[in-house]
């Protein structure tokens, strides 16, 4: 099974959904992310069996210690790829295209490494060679927002939407996990319409999650957990370690782990990360 | 560096600025602190017309000053979501300036993994980002604080960003767009402007030779005859990195 994840490294990932996959039978998958702490999770847990990324960062802390790890002793098959190729790839499966052409990965180590890879002759007098990225097909799509309504309209109030569309455009199933599900009628005093980026057409499933991207940011609402990203970078040190956190943060239910973490007033107050 | 006037993170930082002279009006990326503030000082010096973000998703009228921000709000002039990057740099209106963990003669660099096995990297490193697009599409630079041999490799573990090396470029592949400018480092800053588009040292750091240059690179350099000396930074310039640009001095953490 294909999971595309949304967000960006550690910004508005919907980790209450991966833990909740943490948690299930699922195993084997192939994963499609701009990789953050959902990554390394999945990595620790030993459920991805290949990721398709562009990169896998905690942003404050660059470089994940369970990726790592989980790549260096060979556990997890990648397909690397260029990040603009990722959502260009995205953007080709939600318009039924086979490919979209790109120069993004000709020439580098992500052509050599990917043989599956092909290039396009331009039918125009220009005859350029041109990659053609192919289309990134997701059987599910896993996103967090602010705000929704209980049909999938969703609210991004944070000031960068990400890609979270396209993934939701290129898989079969589409589940959005939320701050706050609202009434329709409240999107548009919550945020302007800009804000709307998701129309139900484009989800299948809402979930209220509060604090449901911790410890990644949702900004506005809270930042990212320095904290505890240390903790959980820590966790990679050893099995110990990580059954350890798995205990404390994993095999609990949403209510449990945001106490375990330090609770709804102390999370609503962590501030947005400057960079 | 005899010259007690200025650190060498200061003449790092005026060197790589020379990087957006002349660039126009395209978005100044400078990723790490020095390079971050090599942009900031050419924007509000010779290259007024340069796009800045402040890191995250807004364009910005002046660049933010780095560390904690003390109550300064980022002057907004735009937005500039990751949706919108693309857009901007496949375009080619960008000069990017990145840190690589590897660099090879033909500006291949490296980001990626190290070792020689995909499957199992002997180190893995952040991934290739968006450095194959950078590369193919729009001018980019390079700092590299720590100039030896581990860093300037005869061949890149993997080449997360394209380079000169013919062999690596299938007909009708356009390289036009390709503009790989300057790397400075520790010791020198260096080009591509040997035969072949192979690296070159463009002009040494005051006090280095260009024998110390060479022994901490794997591959042979080239270099003209008298390889003049890198300017230092300008009383002016100085006024700027310290009093505006990196009041806190951050910079004074870059070389150990």
């Amino acid at each position: 099974m294909t999971i595309g994840i949304g967000g960006w490294g550690a910004r508005r990932k919907p980790m209450a959904l991966v833990r909740e996959l943490l948690r299930s039978p699922l195993r084997d998958l192939t994963v499609v992310s701009y990789g953050g702490p959902d990554v390394g999770l999945l990595c620790a847990a030993g459920k991805i069996r290949k990721l398709v990324f562009g990169f896998v960062s905690l942003d404050v802390i660059p470089l994940d210690p369970h990726f790592r790890a989980a790549r260096q002793a060979g556990r997890v098959a990648v397909t690397e790829l260029d990040e603009g190729m990722i959502q260009w790839g995205l953007r080709a499966a939600m318009l039924r295209l086979p490919f979209l052409p790109t120069r993004a990965g000709l020439a580098s180590d992500v052509e050599r490494l990917n043989g599956d890879l092909r290039t396009v002759t331009s039918p125009y007098d220009d005859r350029e060679t041109l990659l053609a990225m192919p289309a990134l097909h997701l059987d599910a799509a896993l996103v967090h927002v602010d705000h929704a309504d209980e049909r999938g309209n969703a609210q991004i109030l944070g000031p960068d939407p990400y890609f979270d569309e396209l993934f939701c455009g290129a898989a079969k199933r589409r589940f959005v996990s939320c701050e706050r599900i609202v009434p329709t009628a409240e999107l548009t005093k919550l945020g302007c319409v800009h804000t709307l980026y998701l129309d139900r057409g484009m989800v299948d499933g809402v979930v209220e999650a509060p604090f449901g991207a911790h410890p990644t940011s949702c900004a506005p609402a809270y930042g990212i957990d320095v904290e505890h990203l240390k903790a959980y970078a820590g966790a990679a040190a050893s099995a110990e370690a990580w059954t350890d956190y798995r205990g404390r943060y994993v095999d609990v239910d949403d209510a449990a782990y945001v106490e375990a973490v330090g609770g709804r007033t102390r999370l609503a107050k962590i501030p947005q990360a400057v960079f | 560096m005899g010259d007690a006037r200025y650190t060498l993170a200061e003449l790092c930082i005026t060197a790589a600025a020379e990087a957006w002279r002349d660039a126009g009006e395209v978005l100044a990326s400078g990723l790490g602190l020095v390079p971050r503030l090599a942009a900031s000082l050419a924007r509000v010096t010779f290259a007024p017309d340069l796009l800045m973000t402040d890191g995250e998703a807004f364009l910005v009228a002046e660049p933010v000053p780095v560390g904690p921000r003390d109550g300064y709000e980022p002057r907004v002039e735009g937005w500039l979501p990751f949706r919108k990057i693309f857009d901007l740099l496949w375009s080619g209106r960008r000069h990017a300036m990145t840190m690589p963990t590897q660099i090879d003669r033909f500006g291949q660099v490296n980001i990626s993994f190290i070792g020689p096995d995909v499957a199992k990297p002997k180190v893995q490193l952040l991934g290739v980002r968006g450095i194959p697009g950078n590369t193919i599409n729009h001018p980019c630079s390079f700092f590299v604080p720590d100039h030896n041999r581990r860093v300037f490799v005869e061949r890149v573990d993997m080449a997360s960003g394209v380079g000169h090396d013919p062999s690596r470029w299938a007909p009708g592949v356009r390289q036009d767009f390709r503009d790989l400018r300057l790397v400075v480092t520790n010791l020198a800053v260096l080009d591509f402007g040997a035969p072949e588009r192979a690296m070159r040292v463009r002009s040494l750091h005051p006090g280095v030779t260009l024998e110390q240059v060479q022994e901490q690179t794997s591959f042979p350099l080239a270099a003209a005859k008298d390889v003049p000396t890198t300017p230092e930074p300008t009383a002016e310039q100085l006024r700027l990195i310290r009093t505006v640009l990196d009041p806190r001095d951050l910079r004074a953490t870059v070389f150990k």
